[in-house]
């Protein structure tokens, strides 16, 4: 067997959060060495998983670097592996966590090192979710998931932070419980809980509708698909700034990678039978959250509802079962992961230096702070899809999968596009151009160094990605295949069969 | 020599922004002299490409490569795009030149060029690509930089509303160019120029259902497409935006908003030849669209009384021609007009510039007169112009424009003799309103009250110097290029960069079609200044006695109204209604709260049945035996 180099990259932080926890020492002191263990871990962690993707071989669907433990022997196996589809997703939590650790020194004032583990478990949690090839080690790490991400909503949020904690944490367990059910069942039926096991010997037809049912309703709460999300703005509002990064960034993901990896991998009959379902909610979450997104006076409200309009186009383009599309939704999902969470972190940069997230204590910030500006404004044009950033890449793609499917699927959804425009342009011109006339805010000043190393980094990964996009789409490509033509085998079986 | 043309402007661009630390003086001579090397640059590749033929295509990188969608960043230099070159470097050349002497008040003056600089890239990328997913990064590229500069001065209100405005109703057109292009895709594999226009004849037939019509495939795509020009072109119905767009610095209307950026949309039509010829119904739609611009617009300009936005909204008019000559499918005039407009449109805008720039930013003709003494250049750079675009006899515009009036005359339809007669009205209008302007602003009394007549003078070398140069470009044009570009033997020089199936045969023009836009022209100068200087009388007159049309051609027929009432306003109502009704008050309601309400209920009830005493419990009991008891009777 070869190094374990999945395990290594998820327990890394695990490690790194024993570290922080033995920092000691008075208070400065304290919270510097528990930021310098956690950006070192995360940062390492980080290079790691770019060597496991210069390492990765992008010609073959099979699972890579698979490492295999008994863990209640004859039933449960710890069992690890990675696709082309999997390994987007783990580079974006290792590269999205420094830059969250890097935010709390701006923006975590009290118990900085509690923070900083809570952080660190997260993405144990996260990457072992996109990692698993098991389906109770999957429920376990995505599960487990939820409880750091309680803590941060629910001890470093805002004045309503329970509130939303709870209506964040209920949400979510809704789903779970019942995607628990249906993996008990998978093993009632299929003898395993090895993923690729069950890939080989399918899942008879008959059960595959509820069993789908039961992993979309966990999938669509965390995706999250209208109309399970209105949890998401609340706990977006009352959630730290790295916790927002990481909700909106990574969390969100782990519903489109289970549709993509268990939906559509597992059950490909019962997702041909959903399509129809999944459109409309899918159509539904980009013109009604869009038109909300409009409507909102609170930054953070206004960009949550965009995330959940985003989010429509990752599971439309999902469910068009065609290259561009699923292709599509990937690099959207990477890409709204990058521009949401430099969103978010450039609304933070603003709360730290005011508190107030609303939109009307702000106007005419371009006079005062020229960088900021410019670096919210690629962010901005990200948001509204504009060619030559990461967005328009996955947006385009998916529309064209859709238009390929459904003409009116396709040209609802781009109305979407317009709206989109029209949101962030007016969010945009009311904080950033005008006149500056809050008197509170001509004493602040322009973005520090590890704000600017934040936001410069972001930016530049989503310019890199809107004109290079071919470094992801070599990756995913194969897998992507594989997914497609497994499906489109299945489902060839059943027409023979009636 | 191709990269460079198109990579020059990026650089200067992004290091020009930079170099504003050195000093905004290094910025603006950088990116000025590299877009004047893109300039020189774009008339050696016109030039080779004329007399020694070397088109071809060049390949930057793979851009998205997505199962069998395709698409290269690339150069495509052919006949059309050489000369798009040409025009869009050297206007784009001139006007960083004004902009020098123009923004010299201006704190943000690296900003600004590094955005004329970056402007002038995206338009370059649009008019060099070779497939329709370039296009439309160029496409979007110059939209986000009109945006940007139509915002430059963002403490003005009006001026923020204004780019936003552009953008959106933008977007709505592209919104229409985008379908356009998935159409193309889904069904002919490839949004590669070359690839699409080899395949349209084997589609020309395909009818496709489409949401629910049945409706022929080159026909759908066409009015997509064209729905993404008008946009672009600001064509009747979405030309909201274009009056509004000056608001930012003059410099940009010339370039952005009268010579290149709203042109795309003429270039698009132009480009898509191939695919236009083969659908009589997006033709006809294209030419009636056109002719409603070219019409409605010069309406409203008569009676406008910012100096910009009569300029506008002749630029609007002027796109409208061009249009139409595409509809009847003289796309070579269509394009010639556009060379020609280029010259005299970017004239009229840096002239109006540099009137605003000695009158301390006065925008309304009603506080202008009488200062022709004062800047005499300016003035006479205006005249030129204004001869030019009202198509004066052997001035380029009566070369452009008189062409398009023919050849829709010639394409011996119905539709194609209304477009004509349209053409020849407003070819009045547009002489009417261009005299009013200039008699108004130079003529007459002095009206401005906040200055006095001596302080005026007329602008530095650095504004006068573009103004001279396009002087000349609008006297000459015409002449030169005329039998080049539109003379019988058009195809020596377009090749294949545009299908005309259609023959136009020209000894059918009858004589006094020839004559009739000439004549009214020359009347129109008299009869203006007689109207306008001589005798205001008149004028009062008609603008009592017919106060209602009056009002609608002042209020641009009341389409901002229009569209705040059935867009804007419901848009935003129902976005109130999802949010307040919808999730707070549906989804939450009957969802997390609803439910945790409902258990605390519950858990309120049944606390109360542990109450602790005997008889409680019996009693519960006692009632369970019973329903037990009557399950059992019942079912057994």
């Amino acid at each position: 067997m070869n190094f374990p180099i999945l395990s290594s990259i998820t327990f890394l932080p695990l490690i790194g959060a024993l570290f922080v926890f033995l920092t000691r020492g008075e208070n400065d002191e304290k919270n510097k060495g528990a930021i310098y263990v956690s950006v070192f871990t995360t940062l390492v962690n980080f290079f790691i998983s770019l060597f496991l993707w210069f390492s990765f071989d992008n010609k073959t669907s099979n699972f890579q670097f698979v490492e295999e433990i008994n863990w209640i022997s004859g039933f449960i196996k710890f069992k690890f592996g990675i696709d082309g589809i999997s390994i987007l997703f783990i580079i974006l939590t290792t590269f999205i966590t420094p830059i969250c650790i890097i935010s709390c020194i701006n923006s975590v004032k009290t118990r900085l090192k509690e923070f900083l583990i809570a952080i660190l478990v997260l993405e144990t949690f996260m990457i072992g979710v996109f990692c698993s090839l098991d389906l109770v080690i999957f429920y376990l790490f995505f599960e487990a998931g939820l409880i750091p991400m309680f803590l941060i909503i629910g001890i470093w949020g805002g004045p309503r932070k329970v509130y939303s904690a709870f209506k964040f944490f209920l949400f979510t367990l809704l789903g779970s419980v019942l995607m628990l059910v249906a993996i008990i069942t998978i093993y009632w039926i299929t003898g395993t809980t090895d993923v690729t096991k069950i890939l080989q010997t399918g899942i008879p037809p008959e059960f595959q509708y509820l069993l789908w049912l039961a992993f979309f309703s966990s999938f669509a709460v965390k995706m999250p698909m209208w109309p399970v999300h209105t949890w998401l703005p609340d706990a977006h509002v009352e959630a730290p700034t790295p916790g927002s990064v990481i909700l909106a960034a990574i969390l969100l993901k782990m519903g489109g990678y289970g549709f993509l990896r268990f939906s559509v991998g597992l059950f490909p009959i019962a997702s041909e039978y959903f399509t129809p379902l999944i459109f409309a909610l899918s159509i539904i979450a980009i013109i009604y959250t869009s038109l909300v997104a409009l409507m909102q006076d609170d930054m953070k409200k206004l960009i949550a509802y965009s995330s959940i309009a985003h989010m429509g186009f990752v599971t439309l383009g999902i469910f068009t079962f065609n290259k561009q599309g699923i292709e599509g939704s990937i690099i959207q999902m990477f890409s709204h992961g990058l521009i949401s969470a430099a969103l978010f972190l450039s609304i933070g940069v603003l709360y730290d230096r005011t508190h107030s997230r609303m939109i009307k204590s702000y106007g005419g910030l371009v006079h005062i702070l020229p960088k900021y500006s410019f670096l919210f404004m690629v962010f901005a044009l990200g948001t509204l899809g504009l060619p030559g950033t990461s967005g328009f890449v996955g947006e385009f793609l998916v529309l064209i999968g859709a238009f390929k499917v459904n003409f009116l699927v396709a040209i609802l959804a781009s109305i979407g596009v317009i709206l989109a425009a029209a949101y962030i342009l007016w969010l945009y011109k009311k904080v950033i151009f005008g006149k500056l006339e809050n008197v509170q805010l001509q004493k602040i000043k322009d973005v520090n160094f590890s704000e600017g190393i934040m936001l410069g980094v972001l930016c530049f990964t989503v310019l890199l990605f809107g004109f290079y996009p071919e470094v992801l789409t070599e990756t995913i490509k194969v897998s992507v295949d594989n997914l497609i033509n497994n499906y489109k085998t299945e489902i060839a079986k059943t027409i023979i069969f009636k | 020599m191709e990269y460079a043309v198109l990579f020059l402007p990026l650089i200067g661009a992004i290091l020009g922004f930079f170099l504003k630390y050195f000093g905004d003086i290094f910025s603006q001579i950088f990116t000025t002299l590299l877009v004047c090397i893109t300039a020189l640059l774009s008339f050696i590749i016109f030039y080779n490409g004329v007399f020694n033929e070397t088109y071809g295509n060049y390949l930057i990188y793979e851009w998205i490569t997505s199962g069998n969608f395709i698409v290269n960043w690339s150069i495509n230099i052919d006949p059309l795009s050489s000369i798009m070159l040409v025009v869009v470097s050297f206007i784009s050349a001139l006007v960083h030149i004004y902009s020098i002497g123009y923004m010299d008040h201006d704190p943000n003056k690296a900003r600004f060029m590094s955005y004329l600089s970056l402007f002038t890239f995206s338009m370059l990328a649009l008019v060099v690509s070779d497939n329709f997913l370039q296009l439309f990064f160029g496409w979007e590229g110059v939209g986000l930089c009109s945006y940007l500069l139509i915002g430059f001065w963002y403490k003005k209100e009006t001026a923020n509303k204004a780019a936003i405005k552009a953008f959106i109703v933008n977007r709505v057109g592209d919104f229409g160019f985008a379908i356009g292009i998935f159409l193309i895709f889904v069904f002919f594999g490839t949004v590669n120029y070359s690839e699409v226009f080899q395949l349209v004849p084997e589609f020309s037939q395909k009818e496709i259902i489409f949401l629910g019509f049945n409706i022929n495939l080159i026909t759908l795509i066409c009015v997509f497409l064209f729905i993404g020009a008008m946009g672009k072109s600001a064509q009747f119905l979405l030309h909201t935006w274009l009056p509004d767009a000056m608001e930012g610095p003059t410099p940009v209307s010339a370039l952005i908003h009268a010579a290149t950026m709203v042109t795309a949309g003429v270039f698009l039509v132009v480009r898509c030849s191939p695919l236009f010829e083969y659908s009589n119904f997006a033709l006809a739609f294209v030419t009636v669209i056109g002719m409603i611009t070219a019409i409605f617009a010069a309406s409203v300009a008569i009676v406008q009384n910012d100096i910009k936005k009569i300029i506008a909204y002749s630029t609007c008019s002027q796109l409208g021609y061009m249009f139409f000559a595409a509809g009847v499918g003289a796309y070579h005039v269509a394009m010639f007009h556009l060379f020609t407009h280029a010259f005299f449109k970017a004239l009229l805008f840096l002239g109006s510039g540099s009137v605003i720039h000695s009158l301390n930013d006065e925008q309304d003709i009603r506080n202008m007169g009488g200062i022709w003494r004062q800047m005499p250049f300016t003035w006479f750079a205006m005249i030129i112009g204004t001869l030019a675009l009202t198509g004066f006899p052997f001035l380029s515009g009566y070369y452009s424009k008189d062409a398009i009036i023919e050849f829709a005359y010639l394409n011996g339809s119905n539709l194609g003799y209304f477009a004509s007669s349209i053409g020849i009205i407003t070819a009045f209008l547009t002489a009417i309103y261009s005299w009013r302007l200039i008699f108004m602003t130079f003529h007459g009394k002095f009206k401005n009250k906040n200055l006095s007549k001596t302080e005026i003078k007329d602008s530095s070398l650095t504004i006068l110097f573009p103004l001279i140069i396009l002087a000349l470009c609008s006297v000459s044009s015409g002449f030169l290029f005329k039998d080049f570009l539109i003379g019988n033997n058009y195809e020596n020089f377009w090749r294949d960069s545009l299908l005309i199936i259609k023959s136009f045969d020209h000894s059918q023009i009858p004589n006094w079609l020839l004559y009739t836009t000439p004549v009214l022209v020359t009347l129109s100068i008299p009869l203006s200044y007689y109207i306008y200087i001589k005798n205001n009388i008149y004028l009062e007159k008609i603008k009592t006695n017919y106060k209602p049309i009056y009002n609608f051609l002042l209020n641009k027929w009341y389409f901002d109204e229009l569209y705040d009432y059935v867009f804007v306003n419901p848009i935003k109502k129902i976005g109130l209604f999802f949010w307040k009704s919808g999730d707070i008050k549906t989804i939450d309601k009957f969802g997390p709260d609803g439910v945790s309400k409902i258990i605390k209920i519950i858990s309120k009830k049944t606390v109360k049945f542990q109450s602790g005493y005997i008889y409680d419990y019996a009693f519960v009991m006692l009632i369970a035996l019973s329903l037990l008891l009557t399950f059992f009777i019942f079912y057994k």
